[in-house]
């Protein structure tokens, strides 16, 4: 009888399923996102078993390209991401670097060269998160330095494999048109991840979320003004989905501060709770009431 | 004849695995670790040339082997050491630094002795 290993086992003492629980428990929606993630991390328990059975296979190749709208969660994705790379021992640190064009191109001849590479030499052991990735790429100049960066970075990505995860981030259909003007980096990209847009409820999940962080919690009332809310905000412009939801949510603080000023004396109960009216002060819902309004401005 | 420098001086020649493991508890005490370079190892000479920039934020020694992998391709006759600066107030200062490279036909020295006056006789060490 050949020798048999427990996977679950492997699993457990790597305490990656915690990190993968943990996923699960604090992130909203993402469903796609979170199978992946969970295929990435079976994959790798099995090729350990496989190591530890001595079947030596070549590393998998883990870079990947998070595509989605604004605040869908790459960059706290890409987070986890190295530490679950960590505990599988596929990088060696599990830190992650985020970049965006700006730290990796330079401005004169010869300055991006050094500049691409002190950013991978401080990314090694780790992950490097390349936000908004099709910006180094610039196809109107051809002069423009982005290009050489993505040559270094295509070279690294081939040779030091097992020692650095690359992610791209950017939104779907500029990333896309970015790899199809660089088919060599397009091809050295295993996993491309499309982060999906929340619906309401998962927004009024995650808003629940944010407010109990900042020990406040939402009335009734509030609950359900946020919810008409971001459904009026969805259909506006520069909709940035999570991100869109902390800044109305800064901005009830900002009027429930007011509010709260201007009754004089409050109670604990007052301080914490963010009323219906707090939200529905908001200048959406005076767009969406008064259509002219919006076309004049 | 052998030059020896710095730190491990006694030792005989890191392999670029001890090497990387040497770099890996630098980076762990928070040091930054760069390169230099000279075809000068003169005990007095204590301009070596910079192998680019100090390398900060470093969290893992592949870089750094990269780098040294880089250098040695460059310079292959020439002595290549590695340098940990600490930069905690109090130490500013280099805290490690060992020979990483070695060509292969060393440079070799001799003693000079000279006659001063008074008979005072002054010894220096010239290249050969």
């Amino acid at each position: 009888m050949s020798e048999s290993i427990d996977l679950k086992a492997l699993l457990a003492e790597s305490g990656v399923g915690e990190v993968l629980d943990e996923l699960d428990r604090e992130l909203v929606g993402l469903v796609p996102v979170k199978t992946r993630i969970r295929e990435i991390a079976s994959l790798l328990v099995v090729d350990k078993a496989r190591a530890a059975l001595g079947v030596e296979g070549a590393k998998p190749s883990l870079h990947m390209c998070f595509t989605g709208n604004p605040g869908t969660g790459k960059t706290t994705v890409a987070m986890r991401m190295a530490t679950i790379l960590h505990r599988l021992g596929h990088v060696r640190k599990g830190h992650l670097v985020a970049v965006t064009r700006d730290d990796l191109v330079g401005q004169y001849i010869g300055h991006t060269a050094p500049k691409t590479k002190d950013v991978l030499k401080r990314a090694m052991g780790g992950v490097l998160f390349i936000d908004e990735a099709y910006y180094l790429y610039r196809p109107e100049n051809e002069r423009d330095y982005g290009q050489e960066a993505i040559e270094i970075l295509m070279q690294v990505m081939e040779n030091q494999r097992e020692d650095l995860v690359v992610i791209f981030a950017g939104y779907k259909s500029r990333m896309d048109t970015f790899f199809q003007s660089n088919p060599g980096l397009g091809s050295r990209v295993a996993h491309h991840i499309d982060f999906p847009d929340y619906s309401v409820e998962e927004l009024q999940q995650i808003a629940g979320r944010m407010v109990t962080g900042l020990g406040l919690r939402l009335s009734g009332g509030a609950h359900e003004a946020l919810g008409d809310y971001l459904r009026l905000r969805r259909e506006q412009p520069n909709f940035a989905n999570a991100r869109s939801l902390r800044n109305a949510l800064d901005r009830a603080r900002l009027r429930q501060a007011r509010r709260l000023l201007e009754a004089g004396r409050v109670d604990a109960d007052m301080l914490m709770t963010i009323e219906a009216g707090d939200i529905r002060a908001s200048r959406v819902f005076g767009a969406a009431r008064d259509p002219a309004e919006e076309a004049a401005c | 004849m052998r030059i020896t420098q710095g730190t491990f001086s006694y030792l005989p020649d890191l392999t670029d695995e001890q090497i990387g493991k040497q770099v890996e508890y630098a980076l762990e005490q928070g040091w930054a670790v760069s390169l230099e370079y000279t075809d000068d190892p003169h005990p007095r000479n204590v301009y070596w040339e910079m192998w680019g920039m100090p390398m900060f934020d470093l969290r893992s020694a592949t870089g750094v082997l990269e780098e040294l992998r880089e250098c040695r391709k460059a310079h292959p006759g020439c002595y290549i050491k590695l340098n940990a600066f600490d930069s905690t107030r109090g130490f500013e200062t280099m805290r490690m630094s060992f020979m990483v490279h070695r060509p292969p036909v060393e440079a070799r020295y001799r003693l000079r002795r000279e006659e001063g006056p008074a008979r005072l006789v002054r010894y220096t060490i010239e290249r050969a």
